[in-house]
């Protein structure tokens, strides 16, 4: 029997707006407890929402980037349920009318295809705050700081096949909202998490089977790895002649498995209405069109204009796209150094192993654009060789300098001077009787092949330094010279 | 001194007749020594105010008075008072003390009122007789056995017994106008949107609407000039200036059309009271006006379309009151679940309760199409009623309450008899028309009131076809025998 | 017409108030009351008729994004009935 696994994720954003959806308290991260939670954050009696009108201007320009129907007149609700960390009682949210209609965008997968998932809709309201564990006398303590934080919830059709195409579409949302910068699509801070819907048929069948959902997965991995073993509990649950139950899940990363949270179960009926202290939001067609004219290059528009102004390949132009912040740094090294294809290959290559290593961000890299830039000049301009490059990035890496500074103080300027070129010829030669004789003796078309070994104790009595192009040349002609 | 109005009093302070710390001190007087009969305080707050007229004084004395300036009055204690226990009537608050202050209140003290304390109202302002207070029943100072309407029955009650020259209050079904109707003072609700609900502690927040209690119809003009504001901080309070409402005040009502429902005058109404109604009518027409006989045709839907909308959005609004943040927790929780369920359980009054489980019913799973959704589409309907009226009259009048006041205890037992008092006044709230009530004569000895209700932001005009009649009639000037 | 017992405890949980075993029945009947009272609605012809959720025809006024509001934690905290580190507390919650 062959299975299918079919995955639907609703993905909860933090907007990065400077004060809450609902009130002008702060959305920063990280600080005292209850300090950035006011009176309506808190649940104050006669206390009162009034709406951002910054997070209303993220989640259209996050509809127009999921080419996305956009809400013309929303509507907030009430969801009502009893929960420490929701002061109200209930969450603001919308439902019937929200502010971002059907959608659809492509997704890459590693074998370089594509697939398109569509949008069921993305709807906007508050976050909750926390319920913190650590034991004060038995209870629980709340802090408040992130209630009324605004959120973009986007739910996804279930379109999804596999683990990867899961994690392949959240990838694409967080270039996405990160390129759009109304968030910062920091999963570690939460400001990205998602619950998936994961459900098993028998390849060919239409009708989906019975879904459970796995709740707040925050990060790639987690995401991954939830969906794989849930999707293997189900089949082999089925195969031993079971039944899925519709429930919500929780991912346990120690164990690498999932298990019920029976908590949430009990006859949930959040009892939604409008909510009457908020009135419908209208936007008018001028205001989109204008949200729209604003919009920033997005990740595939991005990509194209690299495949075609740089001559990248589709794949380069795709993994140095997928980053905003890699595309800029890729953007000013190319434009500094006049070498798209060399600053493609260092900015996926050694800089990305680099970062890789320390666990840093682009913006926090050691080596910054001018630095590599500098540094691909002087490989164009024949100063050091490629391998010699290498070196030298690790010496900026160190916080050595730029370039020119590394070059110059360890001296690692290429050797292009003939003089010095003809000596090293000579006395590699000179000492390398055997293979001399043996490049007499052999075939003409095998002589090419054997100009190798002389090149590489050339390059190795030069310390690398030596100009490749100058020794080829120049170990030929004299190789040459003794037929 | 108390027999003055505010009108009178803004006069007297002026020509410094008297001082607003003479007259400040002579109302807290007169609450130590009366209110234990009529219990419409909660809370006095008598040294706050004493402080508050000496500044009025002072800046009386350099002429830079503002409109209220040294007028004291008592506040609905449904308004937040920060560094005053503001209780809604309950339980669950018995102990909270704001920190902020409601808007309505500070438009009162930029205007420079005095603010003599919080008055009693029916737990969570659900009731119409003021016998769900936490801090017992109000008694009405016309007969101290019976009610004074609520759910402002505090407000109603100070106003009547001449406490306080006027009160701040709050409608959601007819809070303001049947108390005002059975203690024989004038209420006045505004269009939906016009006083702001920030601080207002809410119970049905589409319906909700704070206004006046006065013994005028000029002191509600200028009560209500200062209630009524744009605010930034309610979404749903009105973006636009507020109309001058003392400009019309005496202008003549010769040629008004007053539409007259007959749905309002049919079965259930006590005949004397109808009577009292229809002399007031005549009255009208002696002044000029003419009368419309109209019809208001889904009339007797809007109790049963009000007790699904209200609770529905009450059951959401009140389960903020859950023990954690504020107000009362239960002796030793278990666990959470019953951390919620005591807290909540014995916070809250049966009233209270009985409206949350009504309005959880409305919107739960499986009811919400038939309940919540039907009562909205019927709201709908009742406003069509009253803008297809008002393409033909200028104000609509008819009796505020079925009956006068009745006896305390007298329709506990049964909570639709109750439900059934506001009958005349619900439909205004559902639709977001203001409305008024004005006395207009005596049923059985006891008030009885006329109410009058305006086209969208027309107050103005409201007020002035009160004015009028005041103008025309003295029953507006009775004292309650209490209040002597 | 009574709300069976079934349905009260249901409510109850929803809304989260306790209601003893011994008042039950009389919340049951009153709620019946109430709901026999609001069942004449049912009776009105409503199709096509656009619910109305606020009483005038106003959309929302959106506020600019700024942070407006001082951090007033101890004035709020002082209102609750328990607190400890800048932290409301409850009774453990269980995940």
């Amino acid at each position: 029997m062959e299975w299918e696994v079919v995955i639907g994720l609703e993905v909860h954003v933090q907007l990065a707006t400077q004060s809450k959806i609902f009130s002008g308290a702060s959305t920063a991260f990280g600080a005292a407890p209850n300090t950035q939670a006011c009176a309506v954050d808190l649940a104050m009696p006669g206390t009162l929402p009034v709406p951002n009108e910054e997070a209303f201007r993220f989640a259209v320009m996050f509809g127009l980037a999921m080419n996305a129907e956009i809400g013309k007149r929303s509507v907030f609700e009430r969801k009502n349920y009893f929960y420490p960390d929701l002061p109200k009682g209930y969450q603001t949210t919308q439902l019937e009318q929200p502010i971002v209609g059907e959608g659809q965008i492509e997704i890459h997968l590693e074998d370089g295809s594509s697939k398109t998932v569509r949008l069921h809709h993305a709807h906007l309201e508050e976050d909750a705050g926390k319920s913190l564990h650590e034991d004060f006398h038995g209870m629980s303590g709340i802090d408040l700081n992130r209630a009324g934080t605004p959120l973009i919830e986007i739910v996804s059709e279930p379109d999804m096949r596999s683990a990867a195409e899961a994690v392949a579409y959240l990838k694409k949302i967080h270039s996405i909202v990160t390129y759009l910068g109304i968030s910062d699509g920091d999963m570690s801070q939460g400001s990205l998490r998602c619950d998936a819907n994961v459900s098993v048929r028998l390849k060919g069948e239409e009708e989906l089977g019975t879904r459970t959902e796995i709740k707040n997965l925050n990060s790639f991995r987690f995401i991954e790895k939830a969906i794989k073993v849930e999707a293997q509990r189900q089949i082999d649950l089925i195969e031993d002649g079971g039944k899925v139950v519709q429930e919500t899940r929780l991912y346990d990363a120690d164990k690498n498995e999932t298990r019920s949270m029976r908590s949430k179960e009990v006859a949930n009926d959040y009892r939604y209405f409008p909510c009457p202290d908020l009135l419908p939001v209208v936007l008018s067609d001028e205001y989109i069109e204008q949200v729209r004219g604003d919009l920033p290059e997005l990740p595939d528009a991005k990509c194209a204009r690299f495949e075609k102004e740089y001559g990248l390949s589709a794949y380069d132009a795709d993994q140095l796209t997928q980053e905003r912040s890699t595309a800029n740094y890729f953007e000013q090294v190319a434009a500094k150094s006049g070498e798209a294809k060399l600053a493609a290959n260092w900015v996926m290559g050694e800089l990305a192993a680099l970062l890789n290593r320390e666990e840093k961000s682009i913006e926090q890299s050691p080596v910054n654009a001018e630095h590599l830039a500098g540094l691909i000049a002087r490989i164009k301009d024949g100063t050091i060789s490629s391998k010699i490059a290498k070196q030298v990035f690790e010496a900026m890496a160190n916080g050595d300098g730029d370039a020119d500074t590394v070059i110059e103080a360890k001296g690692l300027k290429q050797v292009s001077d003939t003089g010095a070129i003809e000596k090293l010829v000579d006395d590699v030669i000179a000492a390398s009787s055997a293979q001399v004789e043996n490049y007499r003796n052999a075939d003409p078309d095998k002589r090419p092949k054997m100009m190798g070994f002389f090149v590489g104790q050339i390059m190795k009595a030069s310390k690398g330094q030596a100009n490749p192009q100058m020794i080829n040349k120049v170990l030929k002609e004299k190789l040459d010279a003794l037929l | 001194m108390h027999q003055l109005t505010i009108a009178e009093i803004i006069r007297g302070l002026r020509d410094k007749q008297f001082s607003s710390v003479e007259l400040t001190s002579h109302y807290l007087e007169r609450i130590q020594q009366l209110d234990n009969q009529f219990n419409s305080f909660i809370t006095v707050t008598s040294e706050q105010a004493l402080k508050e007229a000496a500044a009025a004084d002072a800046r009386l004395a350099q002429g830079d008075a503002p409109a209220l300036c040294g007028v004291p009055v008592a506040h609905k204690d449904i308004f937040c008072t920060n560094g005053v226990r503001t209780s809604c009537g309950s339980k669950m608050l018995d102990n909270f003390v704001p920190p902020y202050d409601a808007t309505v209140i500070d438009n009162f003290q930029r205007a420079g009122a005095i603010s003599l304390g919080k008055t009693n109202m029916d737990e969570f302002a659900m009731g119409s007789s003021n016998e769900t207070s936490f801090y017992g029943a109000v008694k009405n100072p016309w007969n101290v056995e019976r009610i004074p309407g609520g759910s402002s029955g505090g407000s109603a009650a100070a106003v009547a017994a001449l406490l306080a020259p006027g009160a701040t209050a709050t409608d959601t079904g007819g809070s303001i106008r049947q108390p005002a109707a059975m203690t024989g003072t004038t209420g006045l609700k505004p269009t939906y949107g016009r006083v702001s609900r920030w601080g207002m502690i809410a119970f049905a927040s589409s319906l909700d609407q704070g206004g006046p209690i006065t013994r005028t119809a000029e002191d509600a003009t200028l009560m209500l000039s200062v209630m009524a504001s744009p605010d930034a901080k309610d979404s749903t309070c009105l973006d636009r200036p507020v109309q001058d409402y003392t400009a019309h005040l005496n202008d003549s009502i010769a040629g008004l059309k007053i539409g007259v429902p007959s749905e309002y005058f049919g079965e259930g109404l006590d005949s004397e009271v109808g009577a009292r109604v229809q002399d007031a009518l005549k009255e009208y027409e002696k002044l000029g006006a003419e009368l419309v006989e109209i019809s208001l045709p889904h009339s007797k839907l809007a109790v049963p379309a009000y007790y699904v909308i209200a609770p529905a959005e009450a059951s959401a609004n009140l389960s903020r009151f859950d023990g954690v943040r504020y107000g009362y927790r239960c002796e030793n929780p278990a666990d959470l679940r019953d951390l919620y369920m005591r807290s909540r359980g014995e916070g809250f009054g049966e009233e209270v309760k009985r409206r949350i489980l009504v309005g959880s019913y409305a919107l739960s799973a499986g009811y919400y199409d038939a309940y919540y959704n039907k009562a909205q589409q019927v709201r709908r309907l009742i406003k069509q009623d009253f803008v297809d009226a008002f393409d033909k009259v200028d104000v609509i009048m008819g009796p505020t309450a079925p009956n006068p006041a009745f006896k305390l205890g007298e329709k506990n037992a049964d909570p639709v008899a109750m439900y059934l008092e506001d009958i005349y006044t619900i439909a205004t709230n559902l639709a977001g028309l203001p409305g008024m009530s004005i006395p207009c004569g005596f049923a059985h000895g006891l008030p009885v009131g006329l109410q009058i209700i305006g086209n969208y932001l027309d107050e103005a005009r409201m007020l002035n076809v009160a004015h009028q009649f005041q103008q025309a009639s003295d029953w507006h000037q009775q004292t309650a025998p209490a209040a002597e | 017409m009574a709300v069976d017992a079934q349905t009260i405890e249901k409510l109850a949980e929803l809304a989260r108030i306790a209601i003893s075993e011994e008042t039950i029945d009389e919340v049951s009947s009153r709620l019946g009351d109430v709901l026999q009272l609001v069942d004449q609605l049912q009776a009105v012809n409503t199709d096509g008729v656009e619910p109305m959720a606020h009483p005038l025809d106003e959309v929302q006024v959106l506020r600019q994004d700024a942070v407006t509001e001082p951090n007033q934690r101890e004035a709020f905290l002082a209102l609750a009935p328990q607190s400890e580190a800048g932290l409301y507390l409850v009774p453990k919650v269980i995940d």
